[in-house]
């Protein structure tokens, strides 16, 4: 006999809350634009902010109130950004796929260490440590804050401990920018090829003495880049990405191979003269 | 003041050895001009000085060569008679390429200061005293750097009462305000003069530790009749010559959280910037030298060496006979807060105190352990921080909550990293934090 | 000029001779003198449980911290003590495969989750015990006798009994002194009990020992004892109290403090690092408040000895202590205004 009362007092219970909530979600329901949802479905999920909007929703919201267009979104394929565009009935926009970019070539292999660094691994707290021990002041400390801030696994420190950007899955959200101690990543179009990898103000071959693949300053690119695509500014090139053009002729006689073109299949590539890279390990005997 | 012992402190601290036996009883010497000298123009907080010479100009020693940038900026001077030869970006102590003045000394001038412009200053009105100090290229000679003018400038409606000369060289290893207030005293209070000058104080007070013995008797002897400044021996504690924690044992109060010592009514200058602004006033010299202790047992002779300002970190070190092969780790400053350095190509500057070599049996790179929440950073902040909690949200990455926790209190004495049993590297921490939370604060604002 | 490069470290470049490992083996130097002479009160049995007591921890300790990628998990000797304080808070012939799993338990289940040392929450030690108290409460309320003749030459049946075995005592079962206390209303000399001549758990017979440990480590300046302090003292304050007001009802304080294992968990138990609160004060407070518990629970709870859940409880505790009582920092509070 109970324990019918406590069921019959608890199934009671039961179907008077289950009621309440079903009365709410009717009567309280926000009412939102229903494209919002499907434009949301419609994005890649991955709340990387590169859009400029906090995450995905919010960049939906945006979308629906025509305030973006859909071409921001540059981790969405082409056909993705298509089929909102159509769904809206709005323009895709402009937008290329940006990736982030090293401009350090500094490795193990080639850069020297002039002090060893003990402490926190991180690149932030090993830059506030007398600039973190390397000889280039400017080069890459290869701890891997980048790597860390990195959600999309698109970083990896390769063997000899420079960073690795893997340009398919990198959304240009911005965040190993931003994590970088010596400023040196940066957001660029992909198409943009022709890349100064070298952050060195120095000037004279001994620089080479700090890191093989350093830039010496010798300004053999910007006197034949096409149009004075590239300019010497504080002792490194520059080059002009406003009248950029697709050209590996810069390369050819650079003698450290600090100028790469960036081959969509073949990867890195330098010039014809740059000196092979004769050390396999580092050497950390610091010069008197 | 504790109910056993009798000397005043602040709370809590760490007792690191002392150490100064190198080179406590070691008077001052001067050691010879080097050929070429390096003159950065940011060696203070603040904004960096505008040079005033160009390549080629000759200069004579105590010259003016660069002008304040702005207001809390400084002068910079010729510390020899030369030639200028280059000014561009040098090696800097702190790791970066710093623009300089490089000056190659002439090797056959007499290197004579001679003192065209005697200054009278009871003539001249405060705000008239302060600005030669600034010309005088004058930065607090502790280590920290910032400019003196500012601290002297007070602001409008706030007042200083009290003047607190810090004589209390907590850093183990570093004699060198020690042998200055012992052989150069009259030119501390000649600086203490000015000051009262300036400042309108009703007392002034001279802080120094209790391990310095026969500075406080020297000091206490020779305090002139009618000035009001009395000798405080204080608890040999670190971080005692920490300005808040000075404040704190002088005169019993606190800066509040945010604010600056004149809101306490009290200003706190190195005994050694006093001195050095006691001697231009007497013999009209500038900024240009400095004295700094050259220590640990990485050295060959330690010594306290008046170096002038621009001397290559090599010379010095030939001057007090080159390091021994063991020696691992070189600082600009003391064990707890000194800067290593990765090159030996950087020149002295003004708050360089001293110059430490540790060689490998000092370097203990101890295996690091989790936190075990054994208390013992919490009984040594002198702040009374939270130095666990904050690891741990610093670990976390979480620096919001670190500001609950009043991080941006921390003066980073490094008590917390010297007693932790774990070796955890909490100040490191705490510096990248706070590094964080300013740069984010300046973006809030920019905004 | 080098041989070899300059070193860049982080400030402060002296540290101080303190160093985590080197705290936990002084402890662990504190407990083995009562190790030894639980050793040698109960002979064999008690040499055989602290064996597996201790083997179980470290095993389990080792095995899950190489799973999960720790490359040397057992250099701080944290688990080391976890295993002999396990073992001491244990009846002496306990079959040993009850051991060897309240071990594994404590350290996967007390320490392991939460993410190893620094983290816990809960004594691991006392996590495994209360697993064995759950799961076996017969076994781990059923006490040896101490110095029986044949204890160094013979091992009682229990110990080692099979795994998932029932156990099977030999005659040499008496109750502790608690137990006469609550069940029988029998007092115990305090002479005896500070010298450890009562049955017990293992560790908690001889409390002058303990309390030498104890004070080893409070002279090395490795113990806050405001934790021992505090708790014993409440824990007197309490029993005295009552005492005074009904003499037949009540025991004295002396009896509470020296009987159980309250010398034990005070000294060894409650002042584990990882598990207290950060601050003077809050220790002080989690003392007092696991003292109270302790005195509640013998005299009006359920059991005859209660140390073990105030001391848990207290570490449950222990964080919201950690919240209320900070330190208060420079610059802020009443000393703001000028003096």
């Amino acid at each position: 006999m109970l324990i019918l009362t406590a069921l019959g007092a608890l199934g009671g219970l039961t179907v008077v809350l289950a009621l309440l909530l079903i009365i709410a979600y009717k009567k309280l329901q926000v009412k939102e634009d229903p494209r919002i949802d499907i434009v949301e479905e419609m994005l890649p999920h991955a709340n990387c902010g590169a859009c400029g909007y906090p995450g995905c929703r919010p960049f939906a919201e945006a979308l629906v109130r025509e305030e973006a267009l859909p071409g921001k979104c540059t981790v969405s394929s082409d056909e993705g950004r298509q089929q909102i565009a159509a769904f809206l009935g709005v323009d895709v926009g402009a937008s290329e796929k940006q990736v982030a970019r090293l401009a350090c070539g500094g490795g193990i292999n080639v850069a020297r260490n002039r002090a060893r660094y003990q402490g926190l691994q991180s690149c932030e707290a090993a830059s506030l440590v007398s600039g973190g021990g390397k000889e280039c002041f400017w080069g890459c400390l290869g701890l891997g804050d980048c790597v860390d801030a990195c959600d999309f696994d698109a970083i990896k420190l390769n063997a000899f401990h420079l960073p690795v950007i893997n340009e398919d899955k990198c959304t240009a959200c911005g965040d190993c920018v931003v994590a970088c101690p010596k400023d040196l990543l940066s957001l660029h179009p992909v198409s943009h090829r022709l890349w100064i990898n070298c952050k060195n103000l120095e000037a004279g071959d001994e620089i080479l003495e700090e890191c093989k693949v350093a830039c010496t300053a010798c300004g053999r690119c910007a006197m034949d880049a096409p149009d004075q695509m590239i300019v010497m500014k504080e002792n490194l090139p520059v080059i002009d990405y406003r009248n950029y053009q697709d050209t590996t002729k810069p390369m050819e006689r650079c003698p450290t191979g600090a100028i790469v073109y960036l081959h969509p299949q073949k990867g890195k590539i330098t010039g014809p003269k740059a000196r092979p890279v004769i050390r396999t390990s580092a050497r950390t005997d610091a010069p008197t | 003041m504790g109910l056993f012992n009798t000397l005043p402190t602040f709370q809590r601290g760490i007792h690191p050895g002392d150490f100064k036996d190198l080179t406590r009883h070691l008077p001052i010497e001067r050691m010879p001009f080097s050929a070429e000298l390096t003159i950065p123009l940011s060696q203070h907080l603040g904004a960096p000085s505008k040079p005033r010479v160009k390549v080629g100009d000759t200069v004579q020693r105590g010259q003016l060569i660069a002008e304040p940038g702005g207001f809390v900026s400084i002068g910079q001077h010729a510390p020899v008679t030369g030639t200028v030869t280059a000014i561009e970006p040098r090696p800097h102590p702190t790791g970066r390429m710093v623009e300089s003045i490089i000056i190659a000394t002439d090797p056959f001038s007499p290197q004579t200061f001679y003192n065209e412009h005697p200054m009278d200053w009871e003539a001249l009105s405060p705000r008239e005293l302060i600005s030669l100090i600034q010309h005088g290229g004058f930065v607090g000679l502790g280590g920290a750097a910032f400019p003196t003018h500012v601290k002297l400038s007070v602001p409008e409606g706030k007042h200083a009462r009290f003047l607190i000369v810090n004589g209390v060289e907590c850093e183990p290893y570093l004699t060198s305000d020690h042998r200055v207030m012992l052989e150069e005293y009259d030119d501390l209070f000649y600086g203490i003069r000015i000051l009262q000058k300036i400042l309108d104080v009703r007392q002034v007070y001279i802080g120094v530790e209790n391990n310095k013995e026969d500075a406080i008797e020297v000091l206490r002897n020779h305090v002139p009749d009618d000035m009001a400044c009395e000798v405080i021996a204080l608890e040999t504690k670190y971080p005692q010559g920490a300005e808040k924690m000075l404040i704190e044992a002088v005169l019993h109060r606190e800066v509040p959280s945010g604010k600056l010592p004149i809101d306490v009514e009290v200003v706190v200058n190195n005994s050694g910037t006093i001195t050095g602004i006691g001697h231009m006033f007497r013999f009209g010299q500038p900024l240009i030298e400095r004295v700094v202790t050259v220590t640990g047992p990485g050295i060959k002779r330690p010594a306290n060496v008046r170096v002038p300002i621009g001397t290559p970190l090599t010379e010095l070190l030939n001057f007090c006979g080159g390091i021994t092969d063991d020696t691992r780790q070189i600082l600009f400053g003391g064990p707890m807060m000194g800067a290593p350095q990765a090159r030996l190509d950087v020149p002295i500057l003004k708050g360089t105190s001293g110059i430490l070599c540790l060689t490998e049996n000092e370097i203990n790179v101890r295996e690091e352990y989790p936190c075990i929440r054994c208390l013992r950073c919490v009984d040594v902040c002198p702040v009374g921080l939270n130095p666990s909690r904050l690891g741990a949200l610093a670990k976390s990455r979480d620096y919001e909550h670190m500001l609950d926790f009043h991080v941006m209190d921390c003066v980073e004495c490094g008590s917390c990293s010297y007693i932790c049993p774990s070796n955890i590297p909490l100040v490191q921490r705490f510096r990248v934090a706070k590094g964080l939370l300013r740069e984010q604060q300046a973006r809030n604002k920019a905004s | 000029m080098f041989r070899k490069t300059l070193e860049i470290g982080t400030s402060p470049h002296i540290i101080s001779g303190n160093s985590t490992d080197t705290i936990m083996r002084n402890v662990v130097y504190a407990l083995l003198p009562v190790a030894a002479y639980a050793v040698y009160v109960f002979g064999l049995a008690a040499l055989l449980l602290l064996i597996t007591a201790l083997g179980a921890c470290l095993l389990t300790e080792y095995m899950l911290n190489r799973w999960a990628g720790n490359p040397s998990p057992l250099n701080d000797w944290s688990v080391t003590i976890t295993g002999l304080l396990y073992g001491l808070t244990l009846p002496p012939h306990l079959p040993l495969w009850m051991v060897f799993l309240g071990g594994v338990f404590g350290v996967a289940f007390g320490k392991f989750i939460f993410g190893g040392l620094g983290y816990n929450v809960f004594n691991p030690a006392l996590v495994g015990r209360a697993f064995i108290q759950a799961a076996f409460p017969v076994a781990i309320t059923t006490w040896m006798t101490p110095f029986t003749a044949d204890r160094f030459a013979h091992i009682p049946s229990s110990t080692l009994t099979l795994p998932f075995l029932e156990p099977v005592y030999d005659i040499t079962s008496g109750a502790t002194p608690l137990a006469l206390m609550k069940f029988e209303h029998h007092t115990t000399d305090v002479y005896q009990l500070v010298m450890g001549m009562t049955s017990g758990s293992t560790g908690e017979t001889s409390a002058l020992l303990i309390v030498l440990g104890g004070l080893y480590l409070i002279a090395r300046r490795m113990m806050d004892w405001r934790i021992p302090v505090a708790l014993l003292g409440a824990v007197y304050i309490l029993s005295t109290f009552f005492h005074f007001i009904d003499p037949t009802r009540y025991p004295d304080g002396l009896f509470m403090l020296f009987s159980g294992g309250l010398m034990l968990g005070a000294i060894f138990m409650a002042t584990d690092m990882v598990a207290s609160p950060i601050t003077h004060a809050g220790a002080a407070l989690y003392g007092v408040l696991i003292g109270i518990m302790v005195y509640v629970i013998r005299v009006w709870g359920g059991l005859p000895e209660g140390v073990m859940y105030a001391i848990l409880f207290g570490n449950a505790v222990s964080p919201h202590i950690d919240n209320f009582i900070r330190p208060r920092v420079y610059g802020t509070g009443k000393k703001r205004s000028l003096s």
